[in-house]
């Protein structure tokens, strides 16, 4: 039955239905494989009864003519996404034993669609990392090796158990979220596709939030089509959720087939920094050179304010944070630690429940909004912000699509040193730009370096384009040929 | 730009994040290297830039006035580290 | 008439601002649709929103918007057609998400104006700084446990307008009638029920003083949550006196915020607030911009109510009441609906006002109730006024009826009609009964003959016994006259 881990989101919908095999046995294989791979720490927590559970009422649903869009497919769920009934924790100690009484909006849809949850994915805790090492519940493993030493890389982050649970074949898909390239970022790491959609396509309603100006939820899966697939069902309007946007979902997979021929497609100059990368910048004009062989034309574009989205991110999604986090104080749920007084015991909860890295970016943006300096650094921020999002305005009048590469490097070791957090914060140095604009960017996955490590090209497209997105994700995938991880034995 | 032990324990009393006064120093210079960082910002011209407060340009939409939530008492208690009553408990308050 | 503090270094005066937290009347909250009544059980009126879980987000009640707007509109104020929620952040056990979702340098509503009625008649206008939304915090209960305080999140999350005056008023009489007319404004609009004891108003005065004639404005400081026109009265003139006797004493004083104890009638420094505040208001990325056009503030505009100062102002040239008069009888609208029936029905808006003013209010003030609980309908006495005007009854048998309406509810015709007490108009009967009395007093009226005309009263007192009071004392009195006069 292990093979059966190895099909596509497509594949295994046209398998269930045409009952080569059942959705318990899809979902079985999987459960196998998560028993097999437990030293990855993909999940935090397995619900192995709930997915046997629903794979039995998919296959009744299947039996009688009712399958759902999803139908047994079996995925993951960031533990970011409140789900009810089950532990969620946003990987943080502060959450431990919090057990939601709702199912967040995408989880719900994803539920509603008939697919079947495995358990809940680590992940950076309150997803605020980029390499899945601040979890209180350990880091996760990539299931990728270099081939020239031994040790152990990390699935970047913050949705590291997603993408190493995805193309480690622990489960067909997965949610992640995105705030500053949290979906792509371990998506390039893992060699999976990543997609983060327009800003207000997915609900945030049940998701635990980072930052709520840029929060999305996407889907990341092993084929850019499965992606499509799962991004369809997750998304569509709330009215839950202000932000959300009340819009038609498109057939995303029907754009598949679309090409790039006549398409525009933008390469900015400032993604191509002195210093970067020789194999990442080879790989770049490799992707360039594939779409100008599908009929694209390459359009060379400026975003002028590309240095400055890295410090722009860091005191707009802190500040939000600051805030966002404020609701963790041992009152209403997760962890308390007593105190004398209702003060002493916020300090000493939040204290012990929040990890290192929470607790620079909480005091980063309580100090970025507080009387004094507002102005200089908050306000200051926001006004880059726009900068950075006229930026992309301007170059999409000149082209339908922006090429870049996902991340500066591939893969890094789970033990190579990382004191400097602004280090850390540079792996986001591609991605956060699109987040701060609330353009649609995915991360494909096109090629190996020399060590074998996945490297990752990225797409963005204009607000509510995907279905560009999407057709030139298409073509990239088609030319790359990438060699993806073998299923294990 | 560089903060101070006083800056960073105003900030964490403000952020109700308890923080030893061993830790004052170490952190005051974690976060003086991401500031020192942060600074380039300073650079860029935002003359006559209306800020980007959010993430969309949505309207903001309205929802009619109707009771459609709550008696639910049980699933907001559910999670309560201290709960008596039908009320959270915390320690006592002075006002 | 102005407000001075006789200190011993010379005289103060006293500069209040006052900041009312009015409840929105509406079914649901601010940002959920959990409901906004009072009274339920514990944590029942709670959304997972309102209890901060994670990952819930606002949706904005379109009625409270309105309800806003609706308010600005009835304090002349400025519409502000795009505002911003911001998050006011801080830590309370009352405060589930950490936050405040308020309005900071953009609130839906701008300047306005209130009118005082002053007690001499004369009117003084007071500045409205600006009206915000907002949703209230949670409960907290000190007195069910020794060591612990418990947490209700039922008002967590119900709206809040927050209306902010200019630093304008200068007694604790005007604050306490900025305090009454708002409330009767916002009861006019139906937009706050104005209830301050059960907290539905509450209001936080900004006190300061210096000495008459100093232009600049000293320290104030911050009394909160006083929750009675009267303790705010108190507690202003309590706190501007210990102003003034720091200051005089060479001392300083220290901006804070204080709480108002009136079993004491003393203000003290609130401890839990003791704590430098520093809110770090920002957008709420959770909410995009407030924004309406002016369609929208038309239709609300279009269904305003008669507000009181119009109506007043009617009420002066349409049925002649004195300034004040009118302030009195527009104060509450019920009032002013049930004296406008009886001045309508009754056509007689003078005599109407003596009566309601007069005589229904004492009966009412006497029974703590309000004019819709009244025994007596306006129809009722506007009827009991035409039986007056119509001579139909005496003025003294018109307080007897009145009384008799006041126990039954009874008709004043059903009254009158029972009772046989029809004024006799009929000259007959009193010159039979003026004989009578003339043949049973030959001394009386010697007296009169005499020139002693004060027994004049004697006589038409007689008459009316006789009468049952039913004649007409102007009449007796002719007809007396006529006959005593040999």
């Amino acid at each position: 039955m292990t093979s059966l881990t190895s099909l596509t989101i497509a594949e295994a919908r046209d398998k269930l239905a045409t009952k080569e095999f059942t959705a318990l046995e899809l979902t079985e294989a999987h459960l196998a494989a998560m028993e097999r791979a437990k030293d990855l720490n993909a999940f935090i927590v397995t619900t192995p009864e709930i997915a046997r559970d629903r794979a039995r009422a998919s296959d009744v649903r299947i039996q009688s003519g009712k399958a759902g869009a999803l139908e047994g497919i079996p995925l993951g769920i960031k533990d970011l996404f409140c789900t009810e009934g089950v532990q969620t924790t946003a990987a943080s100690h502060i959450l431990e034993g919090f057990v939601p009484q709702y199912e967040s909006t995408v989880s719900q849809k994803l539920r509603d669609a008939g697919s079947v949850m495995l358990g809940k994915l680590n992940l950076d805790e309150f997803a605020m990392g980029s390499s899945n090492q601040t979890s209180y519940f350990g880091p996760v493993k990539s299931p990728w090796k270099a081939n020239n030493r031994n040790v152990t890389l990390v699935p970047g982050g913050s949705s590291g158990g997603s993408a190493a649970a995805v193309s480690g074949y622990l489960a067909m898909g997965a949610t992640g979220t995105d705030t500053g390239g949290s979906i792509r970022q371990p998506a390039a790491f893992c060699g999976i596709v990543g997609v983060k959609p327009t800003y207000g396509r997915c609900s945030r309603w049940g998701v635990v939030a980072f930052a709520s100006s840029l929060d999305q939820a996407g889907p990341m899966t092993r084929t850019v089509r499965d992606s499509a697939i799962m991004l369809k069902v997750m998304c569509g309007h709330d009215p839950k959720d202000s932000t959300s946007a009340p819009m038609a979902v498109p057939d995303f997979e029907a754009a598949l087939n679309k090409g790039v021929k006549g398409l525009r497609i933008g390469i900015p100059k400032e993604y191509r920094p002195d210093g970067l990368n020789a194999e990442v910048a080879a790989l770049w004009d490799k992707g360039m050179q594939w779409l100008k062989d599908a009929g694209a034309t390459l359009v060379d574009i400026s975003l002028p304010h590309t240095k400055s989205a890295l410090p722009t991110y860091y005191i707009v999604a802190p500040a939000e944070a600051s805030s966002n986090l404020a609701r963790y104080d041992g009152v209403r749920y997760g962890l308390r630690v007593p105190g004398k007084s209702l003060d002493d015991m916020y300090g000493k909860t939040r204290a012990a429940g929040f990890g290192a890295e929470v607790r620079r970016r909480i005091l980063i943006g309580t100090y970025v909004l507080s009387a004094g300096y507002y102005d200089a650094y908050y306000l200051k921020a926001q006004k880059v912000r726009a900068l950075i999002a006229k930026d992309f305005t301007d170059a999409f009048e000149k082209c339908d699509a922006i090429l870049t590469p996902t991340a500066p490097s591939a893969a890094f070791g789970l033990d190579d040193k990382q004191d400097d957090p602004v280090a850390m914060y540079l792996n986001d140095v591609f991605t956060v730009p699109a987040s701060l604009a609330g353009i649609p960017g995915a991360s494909v996955p096109a090629g190996l370096n020399s060590e074998g490590l996945p490297l990752g090209l990225q797409v963005l497209a204009k607000r509510w384009d995907e279905e560009t997105l999407f057709s030139v994700c298409q073509v990239l995938e088609d030319a790359a040929k990438f060699p993806y991880l073998k299923v294990p034995a | 730009m560089s903060l101070d032990k006083a800056t960073i324990r105003r900030v964490a009393t403000l952020a109700r994040i308890e923080l030893p006064e061993a830790e004052l120093e170490a952190t005051a210079q974690q976060l003086s290297g991401i500031f020192n960082w942060i600074e380039q910002l300073r650079e860029v011209n935002t003359d006559n830039v209306a800020p980007m407060s959010g993430g969309t340009d949505l309207k903001l939409p309205w929802r009619a006035d109707a009771v459609t939530d709550g008696g639910i008492t049980d699933k907001v208690l559910a999670n309560a580290p201290e709960a008596q009553d039908g009320f959270f408990a915390v320690p006592k308050v002075v006002e | 008439m102005s407000y001075i503090i006789k200190g011993e270094t010379g005289d103060w005066e006293v500069v209040i601002g006052l900041e009312v937290h009015a409840q929105v009347i509406s079914k649901a909250k601010l940002f959920s649709g959990a409901s906004a009544d009072f009274g339920a059980a514990p944590n029942a009126q709670v959304s997972l929103v309102d209890a901060g879980m994670p990952g819930m987000l606002p949706v904005i009640n379109a009625h409270c918007v309105a309800q806003a707007v609706r308010t600005g509109l009835g304090l002349k104020a400025k519409i502000n057609h795009r505002s911003v929620f911001a998050r006011k952040n801080y830590f309370y056990a009352d405060m589930p998400q950490g936050y405040q979702i308020s309005q900071y340098d953009q609130p839906i509503v701008g300047e306005g104006t209130i009118i005082l009625d002053m007690p001499d008649g004369s009117t003084r206008a007071i500045g409205v700084e600006r009206l915000h939304l907002e949703q209230d915090a949670g409960k907290l209960i000190h007195d069910r446990h020794p060591r612990e305080s418990f947490v209700d999140l039922n008002r967590s999350g119900v709206a809040l307008m927050e209306i902010v005056s200019k630093p304008d008023l200068r007694s604790p009489e005007e604050a306490g009638q900025y305090l009454r007319k708002l409330r009767s404004i916002l009861r006019y609009l139906g937009t706050c029920d104005g209830n301050m004891e059960e907290g539905s108003m509450r209001c936080d005065a900004n006190v300061s003083v210096r000495p008459v004639g100093a232009t600049e404005l000293r320290t104030r400081c911050e009394i909160k949550n006083v929750n009675s026109v009267r303790f705010v009265m108190q507690a202003i003139e309590h706190e501007a006196a210990r102003h003034v006797d720091v200051w005089e004493s060479g001392g300083k004083i220290d901006q804070e915020t204080r709480l108002y104890d009136s079993n004491k009638n003393e203000t003290r420094s609130m401890r839990s607030k003791e704590m430098a505040h520093d809110y770090r208001y920002f957008p709420d990325p959770d909410l995009q911009p407030l924004e309406f056009d002016d369609a929208f503030v038309a239709k609300i505009k279009a269904d305003l109510p008669e507000l009181p100062d119009d109506k007043k102002a009617r009420f002066a040239s349409e049925f002649g009441l004195s300034a004040y008069d009118a302030g009195v009888m527009v104060a509450e609208q019920a009032n002013a609906d049930y004296f406008e029936k009886v001045a309508k029905i009754s056509g007689d808006a003078k005599l109407a006002n003596n009566w309601v003013a007069n005589n229904l209010f004492a009966v009412l003030n006497a029974k703590g109730v309000g004019v819709a609980e009244s025994p007596i309908s306006a129809d009722q006495l506007a009827k009991l006024l035409v039986l007056i005007k119509d001579d139909a009854i005496s003025g003294r048998q018109a307080k007897d009826v009145f009384e008799i309406m006041v126990a039954t509810s009874q008709d004043p015709d059903k009254i009158v009609e029972e009772r046989g007490m029809k004024q006799i108009t009929d000259t007959g009967a009193i010159d039979a009964a003026i004989d009578q009395i003339m043949a049973a007093n030959a001394d009386k009226v010697e007296q009169y003959r005499a020139g002693k005309v004060q027994v004049m009263s004697w006589f038409v007192g007689q008459v009316m016994k006789a009468t049952q009071g039913q004649a007409k004392p102007a009449v007796c009195q002719e007809l007396l006259k006529k006959k005593l006069t040999p």
